[in-house]
């Protein structure tokens, strides 16, 4: 049954080398090849999810030897798949929200004349991610990793005649490369520490290396992790990445790409577990992200970017989950399948009601949205009942269990985490809510369109088009794109009570992530309490805000918070002025020392060497007679220096 | 008679030579100025020879005649054609050697 792992990755590879391969002559059926492929990797999947669960839980890790990779005296590096409890997890979410998508986008791209190559670049990022996923040792992992990257390139940038899209995909590309720069580091760390870099030997050893080296590694792994899951520092990609074509962005930018941080902080968990320091900086980057997204999703115009700064949050849960060791490693992995489901939920239904809208992305457009496209709103609504943690619904499950464990850590950081934690909740909710009133609810903004866009400093860069379409004409998608929202709202509704009830996802994982029960200072019927009642303050101040009040279709100057919450809280002018303009400096700085200093020192030299040359030309006159007197002088002092070293 | 006294013969003899090729023009005059210089070699290596009662001197003065002889053939030679192209014996105005 094993021999079977390899085909999880053939399959969509096999799609992508088609697809891209094949040329026009594939353009009438390439999108259906790659949904095809992209379900049969789904169906592999499950059947070896079938014969997993027939297997006592302590048996149900298999891995499958392909070949050796580089094989040379004291460095092994083999092509081996290991498929556990946590990457079982991955493969059925990675292909079946990934199958979903696939399916979704034959409806969305339609009308795009290069539909097949989409395909072929959406199977090629599913391949790289099983490889991820799949790998057994960290540089087999670390090329999957690398191939996600490249996928989420070709696809933010897919429509590369729009210079922004084209800059998006320049802009996560070099992100993600600091972030693998931090990867390479830790596995060659890893390799001159325990002489391997493969998953068993490696977290086996992690009792005997000193705790310096540890730490080294793990925050090395933090580094890589923030890159791929746009935690702060390097989070300014993933705003930006919205460029992209919506399915890419519930493909990649919600459900499983952005989760490869989180799978590579758990999968290490043994590693983080012996660096408490380390430990310590991840749960920090958790609660600082899941605070930075979250004021940024509360300011965004642009539902995908308001969606984009929820995603950076909810993943700030997660990482914040998986700095805290044994307590929140399951729970970290559990949020992240419920995020899958309602967050690709939530971008597919934003992509529908932009299908229905000419592409318009600006809410202040929207309004009133319910009657015209009912199936996305409710399959919208249902994700967003999700994530905000409604109660008896997915998101309710797996964040409060995240809040509970962040409280358990103990001590002052566990209140401060915690907090943190309710108090994104309560953000959750409001930007959740403002999103969801300003898109379905409240009076038609898009019927009375001004036919120009005054000046505004402020407003999204979506704003350009405005004015250059005619009125749109609200409708709904068609079923191929509601069959899979309908599906992905099933799961936002009932995978968090299928998972949370009786513990059964934590008995799942735990033979893999090991698990803790923590002692949290507060009850968690405490917790829950608090949660609900930020729940319904976020909920409400929206309410407030958005609800009863009508929603001017310009946005307003807004306070100071709102302005750089507008601009990714001033992120990219940090790296502008910090990382540009200093980088800027630098070089500028060492291009002058190289021109005066070095330069100077070679050209110096040169010229020197030039004008002695010159004037020693001089004395070849032609004259032989003082040539005769030059020989004369010298064999005189050669003579007068014979006489003196002999009279000493 | 002391020997002595050729030695200090072979060195007035040496530097009327040298004095001779560095302030004359006339190509034969330096030419007979190179010869007295030579000879004044010459003279000092015979007088050497007998002081230390070893032949090698006087061998040595036999070649430097030899070789003396030749070098005049050759360097009339020159003189004689660079006069017959420039007529003029003078050395400074052959000054085209040079950079």
């Amino acid at each position: 049954m094993e021999n079977l792992i390899a085909l999880l990755i053939a399959a969509p590879l096999l799609g992508a080398a088609v697809l891209l391969c094949g040329g026009r002559r594939l353009d009438a059926v390439g999108h259906w090849i790659g949904t095809v492929l992209a379900a049969a990797s789904f169906v592999i999947g499950v059947l070896l999810f079938a014969d997993m669960l027939g297997k006592a839980a302590d048996h149900r890790a298999v891995t499958q030897h392909l070949f050796s990779w580089i094989p040379v005296a004291g460095f092994q590096a083999d092509v081996t798949f290991r498929l556990d409890q946590l990457s079982m997890t991955f493969v059925l979410l990675i292909t079946g929200v990934g199958s979903l998508i696939h399916l979704y986008s034959v409806g969305y791209m339609e009308h795009d004349e290069r539909r097949r190559r989409f395909f072929g670049y959406l199977n090629l990022f599913l391949a790289a991610m099983l490889l991820l996923v799949l790998a057994d040792n960290y540089l087999l992992l670390y090329v999957g990793w690398e191939g996600v990257g490249l996928a989420s390139y070709l696809l933010i940038g897919f429509w590369q005649h729009k210079p922004s899209a084209a800059t998006a995909a320049k802009k996560a590309f070099l992100v993600n490369r600091v972030g693998d720069v931090g990867l390479s580091i830790a596995i060659m760390l890893m390799f001159t520490t325990f002489g391997t870099f493969a998953f068993t030997p490696v977290l086996g050893a992690v009792d005997g290396a000193s705790e310096g080296k540890l730490t080294a590694i793990a925050l090395m792994l933090l580094l890589a992790a923030c890159g791929k899951s746009a935690q702060v520092p390097l989070q300014s990609w993933l705003g930006d990445a919205m460029e992209g074509p919506t399915p890419v962005s519930a493909l990649i930018h919600a459900a499983t790409m952005v989760t490869a941080g989180v799978y590579l902080i758990v999968r290490s968990g043994a590693l983080f577990d012996a660096a408490p320091d380390a430990q310590l900086v991840v749960t920090v980057v958790g609660a600082v992200t899941l605070l930075f997204g979250a004021i940024v999703g509360c300011a965004k115009d642009d539902i995908k970017k308001a969606l984009a700064g929820s995603t950076m949050s909810q993943i700030g849960y997660m990482v914040l989950a998986a700095g805290l060791g044994p307590i929140g490693y399951a729970f970290a992995i559990m949020h992240l399948v419920t995020h899958g489901f309602f967050k690709a939920g939530l971008f597919l239904g934003a992509g529908s009601v932009m299908h229905g809208m000419n592409d318009e992305v600006d809410m202040r457009r929207y309004g009133g949205l319910r009657k015209y496209m009912p199936v996305t709103f409710v399959t919208f609504g249902l994700g967003y009942l999700a994530i905000i943690g409604f109660p008896g619904l997915s998101g309710f499950f797996s964040k409060d269990k995240i809040i509970e464990a962040a409280f358990a850590k103990g001590g002052t950081e566990g209140w401060i985490l915690g907090g943190a934690a309710l108090l994104g909740a309560a953000l959750t909710a409001y930007y959740m809510t403002r999103v969801m009133l300003m898109t379905f609810f409240g009076e038609e903004r898009w019927r009375a369109r001004p036919t120009a866009s005054p000046a505004e400093p402020d407003v999204e860069p979506a704003a350009e088009e405005r004015g250059t379409h005619a009125e749109p004409h609200p409708h709904e998608s068609p079923w191929i794109m509601t069959i899979p929202m309908i599906v992905l709202a099933f799961g936002s509704v009932f995978a968090g009570a299928f998972f949370g009830v009786g513990n059964r996802f934590l008995h799942w994982l735990e033979p893999v992530t090991g698990h803790e029960e923590g002692n949290s200072p507060v009850s968690a019927a405490t917790v829950t309490a608090a949660t609900l009642v930020l729940l319904l303050v976020g909920v409400g101040i929206a309410y407030l805000q958005y609800g009863r009040r009508p929603v001017p279709a310009v946005a307003p100057r807004g306070s100071l918070l709102t302005r750089a919450a507008r601009r990714d809280l001033l992120q990219d002018d940090f790296n502008h002025v910090v990382l540009v303009r200093g980088g800027e400096h630098l070089t500028r700085s060492l291009v002058y020392v190289d021109h005066t200093l070095v330069d100077g020192v070679v050209n110096g030299s040169a010229a020197s060497m030039g004008g002695l040359s010159g004037r020693l030309r001089r004395l070849q006159n032609g004259y032989a007679r003082s040539y005769a007197v030059s020989m004369f002088g010298g064999a005189a002092v050669l003579i007068a220096l014979t006489l003196l070293m002999r009279a000493v | 008679m002391n020997p002595v006294n050729y030695l200090y013969l072979a060195a007035l003899l040496f530097t009327i030579g040298a004095t001779g090729v560095l302030i004359r023009r006339n190509a034969i005059v330096l030419f007979m100025c190179i010869e007295l210089m030579l000879n004044a070699c010459n003279l000092a290596f015979v007088t050497f020879s007998r002081m230390h009662g070893n032949l090698d001197g006087q061998i040595i003065a036999f070649f430097t005649m030899v070789v003396a002889a030749a070098e005049v053939v050759v360097g009339l030679a020159i003189i004689v054609s660079l006069f017959r192209s420039r007529h003029s014996a003078s050395v400074d105005d052959a000054s085209l050697m040079k950079l």
